[in-house]
């Protein structure tokens, strides 16, 4: 039987559920680190990305976030754990600062992308700032910032692998185990596992992305659409940056 | 009545985009600010709703000076129109237009009535109440500006290039719409263009400017062409270039008592009446612009 094989059967041995070591147990292990990841990183990053969008102050904190997504994620992990001890705190810290930045840059972006002729009409006619924020700025920046936490949660999802090196469970055990005990197959599972949930999480942003798109915005591309192609494939520039 | 006292506006970089500006803009007619790009009419007509504070100087409304009055409050009860009518992208035309009195806290239903009629008096179908910006032309976009900049129903409404993204046809369309605004409102406008003949058409007061908002010359149409009072002015109304100086065409000979008109190149510009060989004088008062062509149904523009 080839490896693969070999570790799709892993995967479904019904032995290998229930219990502490249970692919079920670790899959919603994996899943609660990476959503309090992602709900701490977003509550850190969504207001700081929004302030420095709407001021236009700041812009630098972006550039420097970015760059910190450079940090090898392991490494820091460990120093983090030599502080705190192993356990959930050290994985959960390491992440978020991996994660923060794509949300920064995500609702930072969504900020910028708004027409500045629009958001002058809105203060011109008497909208208050915290009016143009929440009536104009947040509205249309929805779709960019779900696209930023759209690549948190792959960034998060796939790294979180790493938890179990400090004790903080998750599927990287199947994978830690896995290569101590030479028990491929089983590596292999987790593995297919990790693949899976993050390819559910790319699905379930992208269509999260679709749905918070304005309809007046949506019905804006229909029309460019049909009127001037070129004027599509300048937003999707914009959209992706 | 808005006025500007000694008004000067100096950015942080040095450039003095106004200076020692001062005027009188009376109630209920329409002042128009003209001048080429960078001569400093959008800051001065920006400066009226604390869109742009002034460095030095002193602006009123009715005798109020407006630096004491908070600038959100400020601009709910002044009217404004802006090019490619910033209207918000995400919100119904229906929205769009109640926009203003929802912040006054006039309630919604109330305020989507108000905003249906408004829509009958600046020539739009109800039926593009529900519609979003996007799905609109560009002269509809603009008369959807003009509903919303009229929503509060302020006694001032600012105008800043309002028709200047619209083709022709419709631009023509829009300005005969606003000369019949002004008649049924009775509003103090104050329009700021770069094209004179926009300018002369809209405006009872014209104010041509210069760089730093230097007033070149001010008057009503009628006065500025009889008597350009400098080269630049003459210049800037095309009067140097003979496109205003007309002359009886000698070559064409029309049926009746019209003579051809033909300016200083020998362009056709108009036919005169001229019963009995007497050139005919006129000026109806109120002027009129139901003799302009009927253009197609308003929807459409």
């Amino acid at each position: 039987m080839n490896i693969f094989a070999e570790g799709i059967a892993w995967l479904f041995d019904p032995a290998h559920y229930g219990g502490v070591d249970g692919i079920d147990t670790r899959i919603g292990e994996h899943i609660m680190i990476s959503v309090i990841v992602l709900a701490i990183a977003a509550v850190i990053a969504i207001p700081v990305g929004y302030l420095i969008g709407h001021t236009g102050r700041g812009r630098v904190i972006v550039v420097v976030s970015g760059g910190v997504r450079a940090l090898p994620t392991l490494g820091l992990m460990i120093l983090i754990a030599l502080n705190v001890g192993v356990g959930l705190e050290a994985p959960v810290i390491a992440f978020v600062v991996l994660a923060v930045p794509s949300i920064l840059a995500g609702a930072y972006a969504g900020f910028d992308a708004v027409d500045r002729r629009t958001i002058d009409a809105a203060r011109a006619v008497g909208m208050t700032e915290w009016q143009i924020v929440t009536k104009v700025e947040i509205p249309l920046g929805l779709p960019l910032l779900m696209g930023g936490l759209r690549s948190a949660s792959l960034q998060v999802i796939a790294t979180a692998t790493l938890a179990d090196y400090v004790g903080a469970g998750g599927l990287g055990h199947f994978l830690f185990l896995g290569l101590q005990t030479r028990d491929y197959p089983q590596m292999l599972a987790g593995s297919i596992v990790v693949v899976l949930l993050a390819l559910f999480s790319e699905l379930l942003f992208a269509i999260l992305e679709r749905l918070v798109v304005p309809a007046g915005v949506r019905a804006g591309e229909r029309a460019d659409n049909q009127e001037d192609v070129r004027a599509k494939s300048v937003r999707s520039r914009t959209a992706t940056g | 009545m808005i006025e500007f006292r000694s008004v000067s506006k100096q950015y942080p970089d040095g450039t003095r985009a106004v200076d020692e500006f001062s005027l009188i803009i009376p109630s209920r007619k329409t002042t128009v600010l003209v001048g080429s790009s960078g001569c400093g009419k959008t800051t001065l007509l920006r400066m009226i709703n604390r869109m742009v504070d002034p460095t030095s100087g002193v602006i009123e409304i009715d005798g109020k000076d407006i630096s004491t009055i908070e600038p959100v409050h400020l601009r709910r009860d002044v009217g404004y129109v802006m090019q490619n009518s910033g209207l918000l992208p995400h919100r119904r035309v229906i929205d769009n237009v109640a926009t203003v009195p929802i912040l006054k806290g006039v309630p919604k239903k109330q305020a989507h009535e108000d905003a249906l009629a408004l829509l009958d008096t600046v020539g739009l179908d109800r039926s593009l109440a529900d519609r979003y910006p996007a799905q609109l032309s560009g002269g509809q976009q603009q008369r959807v500006g003009v509903a919303r900049g009229l929503a509060a129903n302020p006694n001032i409404l600012l105008m800043d290039e309002p028709f200047g993204a619209v083709d022709p046809i419709v631009r023509t369309d829009l300005q005969n719409e606003t000369l019949r605004l002004q008649r049924e409102l009775d509003k103090t406008v104050v329009f700021v263009t770069h094209d004179i003949d926009e300018a002369f058409l809209l405006g009872d007061q014209v104010i041509i400017l210069e760089k730093g908002a230097h007033i070149a010359q001010q008057g009503s149409p009628e006065e500025i062409l009889a008597n350009p009072v400098s080269e630049f002015v003459a210049n800037f109304i095309g009067a140097d270039r003979g496109k205003r100086r007309l002359a009886v065409s000698s070559i064409a000979h029309p049926q009746g008592d019209d003579l051809v008109l033909v300016d200083a190149g020998g362009y056709a510009a108009g036919v005169i009446a001229a019963p009995g060989g007497q050139l005919a004088t006129a000026n109806p008062t109120p002027k009129s612009r139901s003799i302009s062509n009927k253009t197609s149904q308003a929807g459409d523009a």
